[in-house]
């Protein structure tokens, strides 16, 4: 008897947790129009007498757990996705869904990673458990290449597996007794790590958000920045910039006013910049720009968008000497015991290739993928607004942000994933200050980002 | 370690700022006063329990100060766990064969899912659990063993009680400190209050009598254990299953030294009928294949497995997995599929008889010295008894008069106090001169 066997998990080829419905295991799961604000129950295929005769162990579920509403928000894109193929097996799916890189990595970077996986085939080579932090050298250039000047040392920077693992360990390191803001539209892991670690209070369906997070609402009244007059005080706030995924990139007056807010306050930004390499505005790419943000501020970052790192794993955190907690206590060194406890470092092959990165032969390779995609972008902003849509983001980021006014997400992305086999990202699946958005993400081989826009363009004409 | 140094502050309120000081370094001393802004975020209070940094950190510290004041010694390293010997070629061809093909259009792999290739799953369920009921989706590739420990604490909660060896691997006790499960740290005792620590000793063969065992929510067992050696019996680990079946208790059950086992011991709890309702099983490529800076492991979570309520508790850690995770490195992965082949799990299985003779090398070497020595015989661990001493303080002498570098016991636990752990990766000739050191010296 297995529990899972009405999914199937041969289909999916990228990120997905196919073989798990989002809160329920009856069929009608399968169906892509199911909307997410569905209340579903918790059912085990499993026959009522074998149900009654499963053993179960004394051992209580996590609560926090159980708050969440749904799956994570890109296995259940992939789910769809998934379905979606097996109704139309012949279709010639285009993904700009889940903002997954496609292009090669360059050589510069593959042939040090190459390298140093043969390398561990020699004595000389052989490197075993290496420091959790990161490698010394990876850490310098990582200083010297994004914070020279800004006054942040190599050992400030805690090189991981990758920004999403980051944002886990910090809400690991700030513990259940901390409350938190958002932006709203935000990614998912924010929120979503901060109901598992019981920060949270219950999810509220009439206005879809969780008790306990301030939801700074971003929109294009506001140009996406957060009217702080009207923000509550949190411990933690999380910020996206450029943002994923409206694709708006902070000024540094507005940055300025975020760390006075930060600062009046006593309170932490987790300050996201997995995307400032796409910044085509001369606006901050870094949090640590801004003047007194070092006691204030939280830096994480990724290789995954700017070395297609998102399957080799490569991220890095900062975290000033500067910042401290109420009491006085470094947050650095917390963090540095969580990664010590939790973590074991990254790969040290992926490390090598972010080494590579940030050579002046990588950084240069990194630079055209980036400028690649960018032009995806510009190319989707451009059939969109041609399509007379108001359209948000696209300059300092891989995503486009459009705007269907009146309209359920869901429903739209479900009605483009039927009608064009086209998979985007509904805006309410980033909080309910995205609905009535879609986030439509520029990564993509070019022949399919022009198929993507004829067919938006059929579509919508 | 750079933050081993308590430095007390003063945080100044907000009318009365003044500048911060640019340039913090570690070197500071002791009682030096950093003024500046501090934040007002409370520190996690859980964290504050924790009294030392993580063990092996600081085994690390205590080498770098004995290098700085001796530095001229020749160290030998038997602390730390870390494999020394090259990965074989099969396995790093491998890996560097699919790093060749991230840079080709057919060959470029972005996200991959977040449990692991299937194909490596499948090659786990086949190679390790044939014939034991466990499918491929039931289990989650990652990149380690010590990363799943603490996402497994995650996936528990603050509101579940554990039970641990002890002595044990230290991060099953400080993740569950760093979650909030443990309750204070009671200074006589060296014990958390909410753990129930299970005594393993020469007494009761390194397993722990389950008769005096209260019962708690999980129960972290590793066999062969980490630092004892001792790989549980058939017999040993049915009890167990048993016992925990009895109680409604889930079993974690850390195989990561299975492929050291010599005397047909158990490789997984999942030998055991009646495991798959009642266990966690936790696995690593780090000692198996020299993958500890690779990183790559993976976790058996059985469908079966069903919280009080009837809710599988594999699909809270997919969601878990999916959301604080994003997979482990297609690299690696493409290395562990390789380690699964036929060539590469026989090329391995000879470096860990490379690594097993070492252990005996070791055993024996402090047998004729006259110390009781367990273990070393299904683990490449060797646990040496110094009775009546203090086991840093045996660790500090060893050390200083001999220049090599063990683990003192009391790190794993309060049991561990009077045994020193000595680890058997290294160079032979290493080992060899470890031995001869050890001859003069004790």
């Amino acid at each position: 008897m297995s529990l899972m066997n009405n999914l199937s998990t041969s289909m999916i080829s990228s990120s997905s947790s196919t073989f798990l419905a989002p809160t329920s295991f009856n069929s009608r799961t399968q169906s892509v129009s199911v909307p997410l604000k569905s209340i579903n129950i918790v059912k085990c295929v499993a026959t009522p007498q074998e149900q009654q005769n499963a053993y179960k162990t004394k051992v209580s579920r996590n609560a926090n757990i159980a708050k969440l509403q749904a799956g994570y928000l890109f296995p259940e894109v992939a789910r769809r996705r998934a379905a979606h193929l097996l109704k139309y097996p012949n279709a010639q799916v285009i993904s700009l869904g889940i903002g997954d890189t496609t292009e090669p990595i360059p050589d510069v970077i593959t042939s040090a990673m190459a390298k140093r996986s043969h390398a561990l085939s020699t004595l000389e080579g052989y490197s075993g458990y290496g420091a959790e932090q990161g490698e010394k050298a990876l850490r310098a250039a990582l200083a010297s290449t994004f914070y020279r000047n800004l006054g942040i040392e190599d050992d400030d920077i805690f090189v991981s597996d990758g920004a999403k693992c980051d944002i886990s360990r910090l809400q690991v390191v700030f513990g259940s007794n901390v409350t938190m803001a958002v932006q709203d539209p935000s990614y998912p892991a924010y929120v979503d790590s901060s109901v598992i670690m019981g920060q949270t209070g219950q999810f509220q369906k009439d206005v879809e958000k969780y008790g306990n997070i301030e939801y700074m609402r971003c929109t294009p009244e506001n140009g996406f920045f957060p009217d702080l007059s009207k923000v509550a005080r949190t411990d933690i706030i999380f910020f996206c910039s450029p943002n994923n995924p409206t694709g708006a990139a902070a000024t540094r007056e507005q940055l300025t006013r975020l760390v006075k807010f930060a600062k009046d306050n006593g309170s932490i930004i987790v300050y996201d910049s997995a995307y400032a390499m796409y910044m085509s505005d001369d606006n901050p790419r870094s949090i640590f720009e801004i003047p007194g943000a070092k006691e204030v501020a939280i830096e994480t970052a990724s290789f995954s968008k700017y070395a297609g790192f998102t399957g080799v794993r490569l991220g890095w955190t900062v975290i000033p000497k500067q910042l401290l907690f109420s009491d006085g206590f470094p947050v650095a060194k917390d963090f540095n015991r969580i990664v010590c406890t939790c973590f074991n470092g990254a790969s040290n092959i992926a490390q090598a290739g972010g080494l590579a990165c940030l050579s002046s032969e990588g950084l240069e390779a990194m630079q055209e993928v980036i400028g690649f995609y960018k032009e995806n972008t510009k190319i989707i902003v451009e059939t969109f607004n041609s399509l007379g849509f108001k359209v948000y983001g696209g300059k300092n980021a891989p995503y486009v942000w459009v705007h269907f006014p009146g309209r359920s997400s869901w429903d739209v992305f479900s009605e483009i994933l039927e009608k064009t086999h086209i998979v985007t990202t509904p805006g309410s699946g980033f909080g309910p200050g995205g609905e009535g958005f879609i986030r439509v993400s520029a990564f993509g081989h070019r022949e399919n980002v022009l198929e993507a826009c004829r067919r938006f363009k059929q579509l919508y004409n | 370690m750079y933050y081993s140094q308590f430095l007390s502050r003063v945080c100044m309120p907000h009318a009365v700022l003044l500048q911060p000081k640019e340039s913090w370094n570690s070197s500071k001393s002791n009682d030096e006063i950093i003024v500046g802004h501090c934040t007002k975020v409370p520190r996690n209070s859980n964290l504050e329990k924790l009294r030392s940094g993580y063990l092996f950190p600081e085994i690390s510290r205590h080498e770098s100060e004995h290098l700085q004041k001796n530095p001229d010694a020749s160290l030998i390293r038997l602390g730390i766990g870390d494999t020394t010997q090259p990965i074989p070629d099969t396995i790093t061809l491998a890996m560097a064969e699919q790093v060749r093909g991230l840079s080709t259009i057919q060959g470029y792999r972005g996200y991959g899912a977040e449990q692991g290739n299937m194909a490596l799953r499948k090659a786990i369920a086949g190679k390790f659990y044939q014939d034991m009921g466990i499918k491929a989706n039931e289990i989650f590739v990652s990149d380690g063993a010590q990363c799943d420990i603490s996402r497994l604490q995650m996936l528990l909660g603050s509101n579940v009680t554990v039970a641990v060896q002890d002595p044990s691997f230290p991060a099953y006790i400080d993740s569950s400190v760093v979650v909030g499960q443990a309750g204070e740290l009671e200074e006589e005792t060296g014990k958390y209050g909410n753990i129930i620590y299970m005594n393993c000793g020469p007494e009761n063969d390194f397993f722990p009598d389950l008769s005096t065992i209260p019962r708690t929510d999980i129960i972290f067992l590793c066999s062969p254990n980490n630092p004892t050696g001792h790989a549980a019996s058939w017999q040993q680990l049915k009890q167990l299953v048993e016992f925990a079946e009895a109680n409604g208790s889930i079993i974690v059950h850390d195989s990561a030294y299975a492929a050291y086992i010599r005397d047909g011991s158990p490789r997984s709890i999942f030998a055991i009928p009646g495991a798959k309702e009642v266990a966690i099983e936790i696995s690593s490529f780090s000692k198996f294949a020299g993958f500890t800076g690779v990183r790559l492991g993976w976790t058996v979570v059985p469908e079966e497995l069903l919280y009080s309520n009837g809710f599988p508790v594999i699909k809270d850690f997919n969601r878990i997995v999916c959301t604080c995770f994003n997979g482990a490195s297609n690299i690696a992965q493409a290395g562990g599929l390789a380690c699964l082949s036929t060539d590469g799990y026989h090329d391995l299985c000879k470096v860990i008889d490379y690594y097993m003779e070492n252990a005996k090398i070791l055993v024996d070497g402090f047998t004729s010295l006259g110390w009781k020595v367990y273990g070393g015989k299904n683990a490449p661990y060797i646990w040496v008894h110094f009775p009546g001493m203090s086991s840093w303080n045996v660790f500090a002498e060893i050390l200083k008069k001999t220049n090599i570098v063990t683990v003192p016991g009391r790190g794993f636990g309060p049991a561990g106090e009077e045994y020193i752990r000595v680890s058997a990766f290294g160079q032979r000739q290493n080992i060899l001169e470890a031995i001869r050191r050890l001859n003069s010296f004790l």
